[in-house]
């Protein structure tokens, strides 16, 4: 059935001389990973064929009437109005059909709704305009942003998307997780809702401030899983994808081992060239900055000030490290990155986005002695 | 148009002038309806009751039980604040009584008014779960780079449905500084 | 079959109806008459189409190929929510509105509206209302972006909507008062003012659609005006209705939105299915079948879009009963809805039927509006809703249920009473060749986006992963011939008001509808005056089953 699709819709791709080579598109519902969307992808089907049937009876009853009943045929209109019969047998089995539907939807609902029992919890903060992970058992915690290759793309005019590989679907971090196990998803939301949706576990769900929502999923296959964020959440809304990694269970024990150690290892504070700076600082601004200040600095006209020659920006770096560390009411703190990043980060704010301070900062300048905390 | 009709319909028209008024009042009373069906048995959302103090109650201890509660805390928006509880989890019995520790810090130079809401998941535990003490039950005021540890002392009442066996406590602190 | 028994012209006799229109633009501004108000209001409405297309074309344009090309994303957001806006109140509302005006005092025999000075008031209301909108657009941070939903935080955020915020809000208030008075005046005009030979079941269904709208209306747009006032107050008085902060709740604003939300939506489709139901017994050369059953059935949406809100909701995180109830009486509007499309199926059977293009234009809102009906019952089902929902799925969905349903038959009302207001015939031809292109089109814009929404694109996006990318482009395409369409729509307009074919209509213009409605009987083009006599009998055709 899916090969005929996809061949029918090719065809008219072909004809529309767009046909361009995507092996990866799909018509309908993706069947997903786990039991639950596969559930769900089968309710689909149901219902779906369940509407073709009757959508087919009555348009088929309409077009042949449309075609026999005509005027210019000679068809003598009939007068009658109403038949009690009829009236109560299109009453009645329609919602026979409606109670056969709602018998495996309600079992659905309620496998979905089962989140007892599960081996792991992980935390889902929604941010503007990225994802926060957190492992409540095992404390790991990072940030997971939409890749740099996609960020600089989408925010450079002419720039070919076609060439990003999964463009605006990739992320820097993903989510990883161990196949074969109930995973429990706690949600919630450090600003405005966001909704968390990957297609391929068979579920969304939305992501309150102050709040939490709880999901689960049990992945059967290793394989990466991506989606997106589904609740208008401002201004970057289309740029906070979602990647989840399922492996087996030895590569997860070995991937939750790098990550905590390296979680522990203190930032390298060692000096690095102007260039690496730069480079590196670009980074750090893509990461966290873009979203409100742009990528080429110049802010949004009467929302968010421009950084491109603002004197908090090339005056006095100890000020301007000061200013990010503790964030106002408008603009949040950024104490979350460390001594080497707010040296990449200053320098390339204070020498690029049509700033020439000419100065260098060096992570050594910028650490403060609680970093090793982090 | 005669005049005994014109009288009726502005008579009807105040009528329905009136089902109007009370609709936009009724939009108003969707808000206390609202926290009444959350704490209806069969709604498993979780407030009021979340930041509801309990007095101490004596309960007998299931040690044949063990529930695994989570901790989880976010910082809204720009709250710069630092906050984490003092463990990641712990395993209770229902009827026990624990304390757990929540540390937090203002990072500002100034005074901050910030409030912690508490939410539950799964959301039904939370008429179980019963707090004697808490930062959550009011606003807390921290001077200038003021860090407390504040107690947060709780119960899990031992009627919890048996098939609950992890419960996650999530806090979320607001900077309430500048509604003051 | 009906006996119309009337003196058309015996205004003329009475002194004080015996004065013609204000000249000049005074006329415009000051009228109390049913039929310049019907004309300010479908012409109001037209505009506001074009405004709201012309927005659709941004996005489409934006979102032709991956990538971002012409505007900013928070612009992109800008132009959603203002196209839902304006399409939402400035045009389909008021279109159906000025509708009214027209035709329901024709229908029931009332010489005017109920209340002449309030309705005046209602429609520069409006106008107040949509201008105070657009000038957001102006205002720097630009218009509101937060999407039509207006969702706190996002919509209370200093970062999303700059400065629009309040005046979005009292946008809203105006655009509310204006449709509760309208709505207070159309059941006055109803109730009082029908002609004594009339009783309630020998109205026609456009008339009783509308009655139970007016109801609709005047029981949600106060508790709209309520949660934008609540936003206002929690952004600019300190209030927590839904801040969680303050011991609030952002989900609560949902609760309350979709409470009006949900009910707007059957606003916006009971009167296209009254519309219908009026044009497509006139050209099947039928009786309307199961009349009373049409009664019923509306009703009985109109009362269950009261219990359904939450559908909107589901991946919100609600407790399992509430999902499985919402996801239950979701469920059961398929019925009421399905006895009207089996009822519009059943009066076309066997009929004698022509196809002029306002029957071109119902028969085509009865497919597509079932269309956009199944989408609705897939989506009733809760677990699959949690994929569906905010997908290209549900923008499918509702534009299937608006564009070829609600902008449709206005459409098609204004091919099938325009001969009778101006006194001239549309030019068919082009009538037609508007039909074919609009319905293809239409499909050609909206069809792929089932598939979007399928395959994983989430709506409300300015920017796509690259496997969306053909049927966006094809989508686009569909939308700008759509759009380009529309202007022929608008030249038959001021053509037929210009004097059209130069055809003289009869009467009647249909054949036999003199049988199926009252206005049939007056002459054409309308008196400005008309009923200053009630008629002592009405044509009792459509509703023999009900007697």
């Amino acid at each position: 059935m899916n090969k005929t699709k996809q061949l029918f819709a090719s065809l008219i791709l072909t004809a529309l001389g767009l046909g361009t080579a995507h092996a990866d598109y799909t018509l309908n519902l993706m069947k997903g990973v786990t039991k639950v969307s596969n559930d769900i992808y089968d309710l689909h089907m149901l219902i779906l064929w369940i509407c073709v049937a009757i959508g087919v009876g009555v348009f088929g009853t309409m077009f042949y009437s449309i075609y026999h009943h005509r005027k210019s045929k000679g068809h003598k209109a009939a007068q009658f109005h109403e038949n009690t019969t009829v009236e109560i047998i299109w009453t009645i089995i329609p919602t026979l059909i409606l109670v056969g539907m709602a018998i495996p939807a309600t079992k659905t609902m309620l496998e979905l709704n089962d989140i007892e029992k599960s081996d792991m919890t992980i935390q889902v903060t929604g941010k503007q305009w990225y994802w926060d992970y957190k492992y409540l058992s095992n404390d790991i915690h990072f940030e997971s942003h939409l890749d740099e290759q996609s960020e600089k793309t989408h925010r450079t005019k002419g720039a070919d998307p076609r060439t990003v590989p999964h463009y605006l679907l990739n992320v820097d971090k993903p989510l990883v997780i161990p196949v074969k196990k109930k995973i429990r998803f706690v949600l919630t939301s450090a600003d405005v809702i966001h909704s968390w949706w990957v297609p391929d576990l068979g579920w969304k769900k939305d992501a309150n401030p102050g709040f939490v929502n709880e999901a689960w999923t049990y992945v059967e296959k290793p394989g990466t899983y991506r989606g997106q964020c589904t609740e208008l959440c401002g201004r970057d809304h289309g740029f906070m994808p979602i990647v989840v990694v399922a492996m087996e269970q030895a590569d997860y024990d070995a991937w939750v081992k790098k990550t905590s150690e390296q979680q522990k290892q203190k930032p390298d504070l060692s000096d690095q060239t102007r260039e690496q700076l730069l480079a590196h600082g670009e980074s750090v601004y893509l990461k966290n900055c873009v979203g409100c200040h742009q990528i080429d600095g110049a802010g949004v006209p009467g929302l968010i000030p421009a950084l491109t020659g603002s004197a908090k920006v090339t005056g006095k770096w100890e000020n301007l490290d000061g200013f990010l560390r503790a964030g106002t009411s408008k603009m949040p703190k950024f104490d979350k990155l460390n001594g080497k990043e707010f040296a990449e980060l200053m320098t390339y704010v204070r020498n690029n986005l049509g700033n020439k301070v000419g100065d260098e900062l060096q992570p050594k300048q910028t650490a403060l002695p609680d970093d090793d905390d982090e | 148009m005669s005049e005994d009709l014109g009288k009726k319909n502005v008579k009807l028209a105040r009528k329905l002038v009136l089902v109007a008024a009370a609709m936009f009042g009724f939009g108003y009373a969707l808000v206390p309806i609202y926290d009444v069906l959350c704490e209806w048995k069969w709604i498993e959302r979780d407030r009021p009751d979340a930041i509801k103090q309990v007095p101490i109650a004596a309960y007998k201890v299931d040690l044949a039980r063990e529930i695994t509660i989570e901790f989880m805390t976010t910082l809204n928006e720009s709250t710069a604040m630092e906050f984490h509880a003092e463990k990641k989890q712990l395993k209770v019995h229902p009827g026990e009584y624990h304390t757990v520790n929540f540390y937090a810090k203002n990072l500002t130079d100034k005074v901050m008014v910030a409030r912690a809401i508490a939410s539950f998941s799964p959301a039904l535990t939370s008429r179980y779960f019963e707090k004697i003490e808490c930062f959550c039950f009011s606003e807390q005021t921290f001077k200038a780079k003021e860090a407390k540890t504040m107690p947060m002392r709780f119960v899990i009442n031992p009627e919890l449905p048996k098939d609950y066996e992890t419960i996650t406590l999530s806090y979320t602190f607001f900077d309430n500084t500048e509604i003051q | 079959m009906s006996a119309v028994v009337s003196e058309h012209d015996d205004h003329h006799a009475d002194d004080h109806h015996d004065h013609g229109p204000a000249k000049g633009l005074l006329r415009w501004i000051i009228t109390t008459n049913h039929k310049d108000i019907g004309t300010l209001y479908l012409l109001f409405a037209l505009a506001m189409f074009f405004v709201g297309g012309a927005m659709a074309m941004v996005i489409r344009a934006e979102l032709f190929e991956p990538g971002l090309q012409f505007v900013d994303p928070a612009f992109f957001n800008s132009m959603t929510t203002m196209h839902a806006l304006v399409m939402v109140f400035g045009a389909v509302m008021p279109a159906f509105v000025g509708l009214a005006n027209w035709q329901i005092p024709l229908m029931i025999g009332a010489a005017d509206m109920a209340l002449p000075r309030m309705n005046n008031m209602s429609f520069w209301m409006l106008v107040a209302g949509v201008l105070l909108l657009a000038s957001t657009l102006f205002m720097e941070g630009g218009a509101p972006n937060g999407g039509w939903t207006l969702y706190p935080p996002l919509v209370l955020q200093p970062i999303t909507v700059g400065k629009a915020m309040p005046f979005a809000v009292f946008s809203v208030h105006l655009l509310g008062i204006s449709s509760i008075m309208g709505a207070i005046n159309i059941i006055a005009t109803i109730f009082n003012m029908r002609a004594k030979s009339m009783k309630m079941m020998d109205m026609p269904l456009f008339v009783w659609t509308w009655l139970i709208t007016a109801f609709l209306l005047i029981a949600v747009m106060p508790v709209f005006a309520g949660a934008v006032t609540m936003l206002l107050t929690d952004k600019f008085f300190h209030t927590s209705f839904f801040n969680a902060a303050g011991g609030g709740d952002p989900v609560l604003y949902q609760h309350i939105f979709w409470f009006f939300g949900h009910p707007e939506v059957y606003i916006m489709i009971l009167p296209t299915f009254g519309v219908a139901s009026t044009i497509i017994p006139v050209f099947a050369r039928k009786p309307l079948f199961g009349y009373a059953s049409m009664v019923w059935a509306t009703g009985s949406i109109a009362f269950l879009s009261f219990i359904v809100w939450a559908h909107h909701m589901f991946t919100v995180g609600m407790p399992i009963a509430g999902e499985l109830y919402f996801m239950y009486a979701t469920m059961i509007i398929a019925v009421p809805t399905g006895v009207k499309v089996f009822n519009w199926t059943a009066t076309m059977w066997k009929g004698a039927m022509t196809f002029e293009t306002p029957m071109l234009f119902s028969i085509a809102f009865v497919v597509l509006f079932t269309m956009g009906g199944f989408t609705g019952l897939m989506m009733s089902i809760a677990p699959t809703d949690f994929q569906y929902h905010d997908t290209y799925f549900i923008v499918a969905h509702f534009h299937y249920t608006l564009v070829p349903a609600s902008v449709f038959i206005l459409m098609a009302a204004g091919y099938f009473w325009l001969p009778k207001w101006t006194g001239h015939m549309y030019n068919e031809k082009i009538g037609q060749l508007h039909f074919w292109l609009s319905v293809i089109s239409v499909n050609i814009l909206f069809f792929p986006q089932h598939f979007l929404g399928l395959a994983g694109m989430p709506r409300r996006i300015p920017d796509y992963a690259v496997q969306f990318a053909d049927w966006n482009m094809i989508s686009s395409v569909g939308g700008f011939i759509f759009g380009i369409s529309q202007l022929l729509f608008l030249y038959i307009v001021i053509d037929t008001i210009k004097g059209g074919t130069g055809e003289k209509v009869s009467d009647e213009v249909w054949e036999d509808a003199a049988q199926h409605s009252l206005e049939w009987t007056l002459p054409s083009p309308l008196p400005y005056h008309t009923w200053t006599t009630p008629p002592t009998s009405v044509p009792t055709e459509h509703v023999l089953d009900a007697h």
